[in-house]
């Protein structure tokens, strides 16, 4: 049992604060909110020289066969900068799935290109009917002579434009229309029979609400084999929780730190606001909440690999009290501000909204307490 | 980084179990389940002490030369898991973890090699003057008096809310020992033999129903100068030192999380007519299970980054003021839970010495007397509203 960091760790931390510090100041990323997929080419790169690509894949498949704590460090150090790019979509999930549920042959093919910066992915599993629900999809892959074929809609797809190929979740649905288990689908994102509706997402970043219709794949698009692929999809999720939790600390921590600067500097009745008990108590409660979630952010990652009550009792609890600490942190720094706090010409609202999409992603904070609550209920029983 | 547990570890952890096999008796286990006030009764954590004194097993906080365990994050964290596990009694903190450290730190070799050994053993059973009537939160202002005369000090005033006072042979306690410009200034550390004339008890009891805490009086209290800890006058640096240990540093999530799953087996239980079936109530369950957790991983954090015998600093209000919330909610889901069998007052104390009259489980016995005592967590120690102060004095620079 030991919670400090290592060498390896540290260093990490500081390459990564480094670089974010460096490379994304408020000028950096207004020019890349007007760039078309939301990033450039070339700090992609940077993420694969930098080996950050690579840092959860296994070794045999390129990688560097880090773990969530390391990811974790890293998504801070985004979450910190607002990083734009699609580090989420294209290692947290695409390639976590891959390697989750790819057959031999999928992974050797894939992992080592998304590994070098060669290859983006993007998962498209969220609907509109399903809200929070992982296993509510009704975009459905039928059986064809030589494959699949899948029609449905998704929303949401974190950065699909940006990706190369799409990890498309769908239930297979036999002839008589019965439904079966979910399965996920590598799909190139220039398929025929794609329709991509691509917006700016709140916060920076892009994403887009995907139609599928009739598109064919062959048979080996299909990711893995014909086991059900929920499970896979929970614990790439929980993970991804983890991940997002960290990036959101990040943030967390970054408003705090301004709000301080600012509730000292700014004088009102003659004095800093800073001098009032009630601003001071005020962020006394930001600077806990912000240190609660950075405790569960490393708790639902160290718990990435236990078995799946237990990790997917960590990531929801981890979830909800991030989302709980990051909205009360935003708010309050908003708050703090006064009017300047709701203007575009702070970057507080920008951290705002992107601690707002962390909240929506991947279920509500009331989904995750639910969630812990139905599971706990009947663990116990 | 990661919670996993070594092999030494758990061969750490199986020869603490064997100790409390040894020593932790049914009826030991049923008094700390019936114990619904902050500290447990002496008589009940006695033996227990008295076991773990001659293990050398009593001062994990300590460092080695004076008693202390020498041992690892990961073994002070499995001690307290096992113990709480056990339902063993909890061993009072104030000789322990309060003055223990000061006369470690500030202390002459005398009063190390006189106090120390007894602390440890168990055969001085501490109070802390600190409160007074009139001092409260601003505790610098504290008036109780006392006068240098010879090798004396002569101690007037009184203090309060002292816990076990009527239990406590011994009190370390900050007096008034001269009037400068600065209220914190003037203030010295004393050790007061609680035998000495001139010492009287008036005994306050809580809503709880429990006794616990006391006002205590000093008339003309002589104390030798030799039981002065540090210089004249710098009481309050210690005094802050001391409260550091009091408020955090220490383990205290394994007992919330224990608290809580007594609570919610009563839930699922049909005594309380399985509460848990209102999903509403699981859902406040879960909500306060997720607070231990991230309370346990602060906990965690800090103890893998401090060193042994190391004061915890400003961090010790954050797990301080946590704590004390997470204690309130716990207490308030068990009074939701127990309901209308709430209702029934057990006047008598100690419970586990009362005939029961009526057919409930220990927890729904202690639910309403736990929540109403709890009340007192967000205010002993420096209130919520003090430790934000410290807070935002000390961690945020404000």
């Amino acid at each position: 049992m030991d919670l400090t960091l290592n060498d390896e760790q540290r260093l990490l931390r500081d390459s990564a604060g480094q670089f974010v510090t460096r490379t994304y100041t408020a000028d950096f990323r207004r020019q890349m909110a007007s760039e078309p997929l939301g990033f450039r080419a070339n700090t992609w790169q940077q993420f694969a020289d930098l080996g950050w690509l690579a840092l959860p894949i296994e070794q045999r498949y390129g990688g560097l066969d880090a773990g969530a704590i390391e990811v974790g460090i890293l998504m801070e150090a985004i979450g910190r900068g607002l990083a734009p790019e699609p580090y989420v979509a294209t290692v947290v999930l695409g390639a976590a799935l891959v390697a989750a549920l790819g057959r031999e042959e999928q992974k050797q093919e894939t992992l080592p290109m998304v590994a070098n910066g060669t290859l983006r992915l993007a998962f498209a599993h969220s609907e509109r009917a399903a809200r929070c629900d992982l296993a509510r999809v009704d975009t459905t892959a039928r059986p064809t002579a030589d494959g699949w074929r899948i029609d449905g809609d998704k929303i949401a797809v974190l950065d699909a434009t940006a990706a190369d190929r799409l990890i498309v979740s769908a239930r297979v649905t036999s002839g008589n229309g019965k439904p079966g288990p979910l399965a996920l689908f590598v799909i190139p994102r220039d398929a025929n029979g794609m329709k991509l509706d691509d917006f700016a997402r709140l916060g920076g970043g892009r994403a887009a609400n995907i139609r599928f219709d009739g598109v064919q794949v062959t048979r080996d698009a299909r990711l893995g084999d014909d086991t059900d692929a929920l499970p896979a999809i929970e614990a790439v999720v929980d993970r991804a929780l983890a991940a997002l939790g960290a990036e959101a600390v990040g943030m967390m921590q970054v408003l705090l730190d301004k709000t301080l600067e600012y509730t000292r500097i700014r004088k009102q009745f003659g004095r800093p606001l800073a001098a009032n008990q009630i601003v001071r108590h005020r962020l006394t409660d930001m600077s806990i909440q912000c240190d609660e979630a950075r405790s569960m952010a490393l708790r639902s990652a160290l718990h990435a690999d236990s078995e799946a009550f237990e990790r997917s009792r960590a990531a929801s609890g981890a979830k909800a009290k991030i989302g709980k600490c990051a909205r009360f942190v935003a708010e309050q720094a908003v708050q703090l501000h006064g009017a300047m706090g709701v203007t575009e010409e702070l970057e507080i609202g920008l951290y705002f909204k992107r601690l707002l999409a962390f909240e929506t992603l991947f279920g509500s904070t009331s989904h995750h307490y639910r969630r812990h609550a139905t599971l706990s209920v009947a663990g116990h029983a | 980084m990661d919670l996993n547990f070594s092999e030494t570890d758990h061969a750490f952890a199986k020869e603490v179990r064997d100790l409390i096999e040894q020593h932790i008796t049914p009826r030991m286990q049923r008094a700390q389940a019936l114990t619904p006030s902050v500290f447990s009764d002496p008589e009940i954590v006695a033996p227990w002490q008295k076991a773990l004194a001659s293990r050398g097993w009593i001062a994990p906080g300590w460092p080695k030369e004076y008693g202390g365990t020498g041992w690892t994050p990961a073994q002070r964290w499995i001690f307290e898991v096992e113990c709480v596990r056990a339902g063993a009694p909890a061993i009072s903190p104030m000789g322990i973890k309060m003055v223990g450290p000061v006369i470690i730190g500030f202390g002459t070799p005398e009063q190390k090699n006189y106090y120390l050994p007894r602390i440890l053993s168990g055969e001085d059973r501490w109070c802390q003057g600190y409160s007074e009537p009139g001092s409260g939160s601003d505790l610098s202002s504290l008036k109780t008096r006392a006068v240098r005369n010879g090798d004396h000090y002569i101690v007037n005033g009184t203090k309060i809310w002292t816990t076990h006072a009527h239990h406590a042979n011994r009190m370390f306690a900050l007096v008034r020992t001269s009037d400068e410009p600065r209220q914190q200034d003037g203030i010295s550390f004393i050790l007061i033999d609680m035998t000495s004339p001139g010492i009287t008890i008036r005994p306050i009891l809580t809503i709880g129903g429990d006794h616990e805490v006391n006002q205590v009086f000093f008339d003309e209290v002589r104390v030798p100068v030799s039981d002065r800890v540090g210089e004249e006058g710098k009481g309050w640096t210690y005094g802050k030192y001391l409260l550091e240990f009091e408020r955090g540093g220490g383990i205290a999530s394994p007992r919330l999380r224990q608290a809580l799953n007594t609570v919610r087996l009563l839930a699922e239980s049909d005594a309380s007519g399985r509460a848990i079936d209102d999903p509403d109530l699981a859902l406040r369950l879960s909500e306060v299970e997720i607070d231990i957790d991230t309370l346990e991983m602060t906990e965690l954090r800090v103890l893998s980054a401090l060193q042994t015998g190391q004061n915890p600093g400003a961090v010790s209000s954050i797990l301080k003021l946590r704590v004390s919330e997470i204690h309130q909610a716990v207490t308030r889901l068990g009074f939701e839970v127990v309901g209308n069998d709430g209702l029934a007052v057990e006047p008598g104390r100690p419970l586990y010495a009362q005939n029961q009259t009526r057919d409930l489980p220990d927890a729904a016995r202690t639910a309403v007397p736990r929540h109403l005592n709890g009340r007192a967590y967000t205010i002993f120690g420096g209130t919520s509203e003090v430790q934000r102060d410290i807070i935002a004095k000390l961690m945020l620079g404000l």
